[in-house]
């Protein structure tokens, strides 16, 4: 009989019985629903209590396009937004600036003041839809901007919920958002948590992805265990700053992938959830159950979508979807089936919504907590994949630390060459992709995937915008505020305060980013193979 | 040639997308080429200006966030006037065939869309390059 063994490493026998879980480790890891160690859950009744927010990844344009968008999802039901902001934004740069020529508002939507988070949330309720920011390295002002549209708009600060992606350590090995060295990097994730602890409490200033570094070439158990090494980095950055555990895990949240194995994601997110509790409540000595809580949004995908066949990734983004409601997932985005060629039409967002609206509505996924608990192979399966991660995690730390490693190119290096492994392995045929290495259409596959549009004019709309409000807002107030970052970036303080009142008198991203620039300086990328 | 092939591999404008092309760079290091990977972020300049530098057979770009048109159109003169024109200049990344055309209009002799195979692109770069 041919072994199977999963891309975690693990081998998988061909039947499981109850002497598998003893020797796994048991049942006595595992807690009901709700309970310590949440492998089951983090609420006793999970989806009955609240089923997962829907949260499609959206933007493009400029502020006014992605309204719209934004509305016709909310008209058809989804929950929450989850704004992609377009690449210039992401790395701190202003719509016309040259380096930004010819990417704005392409792959999300263009933001350079206050001005803009005003037109794009216009209409929308903050309290009925949260709204999750996909921001890294400009993540300081972009929360910023959040809240002072929130609170010009007369919410309470104190209250609003919302989450930003702001995981600057991911960014350096995958998806490449960083704009700061490292050590500047993570101390401005530090101010972000210390200022929300203080001012936004129920806002989650983090949210930790594996994600990226499973798209990178990071196996399951991997992406889960240098989440945690980087979740922990950013706790110690907090606790440093003489906050309590308690003031700032519970608003701590995860973004974890989806594709692969069906059985092995669903292990991973049940030992990953009590891994985190362990680690919050025995390392960190939390006294509140839910600063242990894996919050999370789980779907995507896209690295196991594919650009062959591609109606037949409806289908995969079904079983994402599945994945991720069997795994108790607080909130669910999937990559659309138009992913390998372009970012969502409005046509192909709708197929994602409704798929994660009908498991709930048709198929009986929200009825009952953890489902597959108690399966001999899902159980046995999530004790393996534990210490999966926990090997992963000690090997982290004998190597000096998450920090250090992303610094020196490391992890990059490692998870590339695991990339490069699985690129060889699809195309020997090793590993099976349905389409790509099995079951293809000869027969010159003609791709009738319908591209979302780009348009110049969008881009020049916006920077026509810009060059108005720098005309009209105050000439004092935002080389002041500005004066006021540097001064807070020069002396270590926190430099949020200041990065609130830059952005209320309409400083814009770019004048942000240079002044933290001007006194960090700029990441350089190690290229190691 | 009694020197390796050696390859500029660049990722241009602001895209952060690179798990692809370190994939290519370690498919084209283990067919025995030389591989200059420039990291992220590279404008048009900086990347005739590596390639110039380095004194390339191979200019490749990686580009999955969809400004390779207006990029490619900056990099063309740029590449000619540092008296790169005769070298081989290939693309992989998120191309829509819509602008395949316009691709090697401008220069680009390889186009290679997401699922191309590394076998094909390394034997495409072999077979091609001066």
């Amino acid at each position: 009989m041919k072994p199977v063994i999963n891309e975690s490493g693990i081998e998988i026998r061909a039947r499981y019985g109850a002497e598998d879980v003893e020797r796994s480790g048991g049942l006595d890891f595992i807690g009901d629903p709700g309970q310590y160690p949440f492998v089951r859950g983090i609420h006793p009744l999970m989806y009955r209590h609240r089923p997962y927010t829907m949260r499609q990844y959206t933007g493009f344009g400029n502020p006014a396009d992605t309204n719209r968008r934004f509305q016709y999802l909310i008209e058809n039901g989804q929950t929450g937004l989850n704004v992609a902001f377009d690449l210039p934004t992401q790395c701190g740069l202003d719509s016309d600036d040259p380096l930004a020529a010819g990417e704005v508002g392409r792959v999300g939507m263009a933001v350079d003041t206050l001005a803009d988070f005003e037109v794009a949330f216009d209409g929308i309720d903050l309290d009925r839809i949260t709204v999750s920011l996909t921001v890294n390295g400009a993540a300081p002002q972009l929360i910023a901007m959040y809240l002072a549209m929130a609170e010009k708009r007369g919410y309470d600060v104190a209250k609003l919920r919302g989450t930003a992606q702001n995981d600057i350590l991911k960014e350096f090995i995958g998806r490449g958002t960083w704009i700061y060295p490292v050590e500047p990097s993570v101390k401005l994730v530090g101010d972000t948590i210390e200022y929300c602890a203080r001012h936004a409490p129920k806002y989650s200033p983090v949210s930790v992805c594996g994600y990226h570094i499973r798209e990178s070439g990071a196996n399951p158990a991997q992406e889960m265990a240098y989440a945690f090494a980087i979740a922990k980095a950013y706790a110690d950055e907090a606790l440093a700053r003489g906050l309590d555990i308690d003031e700032f895990a519970g608003r701590l949240s995860f973004n974890f992938n989806v594709f692969g194995n069906l059985f092995e994601q669903v292990a991973k997110f049940r030992a990953g959830r009590g891994l985190w509790a362990k680690i919050v409540k025995e390392h960190y000595g939390a006294k509140k159950p839910e600063s242990g809580w894996l919050r999370m949004i789980a779907g995507g995908g896209g690295g196991g979508l594919t650009y062959e066949q591609p109606e037949v990734n409806i289908v995969r983004g079904a079983y994402y979807a599945l994945i991720a409601a069997l795994s108790g997932a607080q909130t669910m985005a999937l990559c659309c089936y138009d992913e390998a060629y372009t970012i969502p039409t409005e046509y192909a967002q709708r197929i994602s919504l409704r798929t994660m609206q009908l498991l709930i509505e048709e198929m009986g996924l929200a009825d009952t907590a953890d489902p597959l608990g108690g399966s001999w192979y899902v159980e046995t399966l999530t004790n393996d994949m534990r210490r999966k991660m926990e090997e992963t995690m000690a090997e982290v730390d004998a190597a000096g630390g998450i920090v250090r490693l992303v610094a020196e190119g490391a992890i990059q290096a490692k998870v590339s060459a695991q990339a490069y492994r699985m690129q060889r392995a699809i195309e020997s045929g090793e590993f099976r992709k349905v389409g790509v290495n099995c079951y293809r259409s000869e027969a010159a596959e003609e791709h009738e995937v319908q591209l979302h549009p780009y348009k110049d004019e969008d881009a020049r709309r916006q920077v026509r915008s810009l060059e108005e409000i720098r005309l009209k807002r105050s000439s004092h107030e935002v080389p002041e505020a500005l004066s006021k970052i540097r001064a807070a970036a020069e002396t270590g303080a926190n430099v949020m305060p200041a990065v609130v009142e830059a952005v209320k008198a309409y400083a814009t991203v770019g004048e942000i980013t240079q002044a933290l620039a001007g006194v960090y300086g700029r990441f350089r990328e190690p290229v190691r193979f | 040639m009694n020197r390796p092939i050696k390859v500029v591999l660049a990722k241009p404008g602001l895209d952060g997308h690179d798990q692809g092309a370190k994939v290519v760079a370690r498919a084209l290091m283990d067919a025995g080429m030389e591989v200059i990977y420039t990291g992220l972020r590279q404008t048009p300049e900086a990347v005739a200006r590596i390639a110039q530098d380095e004194d390339a057979d191979v200019i490749a770009l990686s580009s999955m966030a969809g400004s390779h048109v207006p990029f490619c159109e900056k990099l063309k003169p740029l590449l000619e006037r540092a008296g790169l024109g005769d070298k081989l200049w290939v693309i992989g990344g998120n191309l829509p065939k819509q602008d395949h055309d316009r691709l090697k209009a401008l220069g680009f002799r390889g186009i290679f869309p997401s699922s191309s195979r590394l076998d094909d692109i390394v034997g495409f770069v072999r077979e091609h390059v001066r």
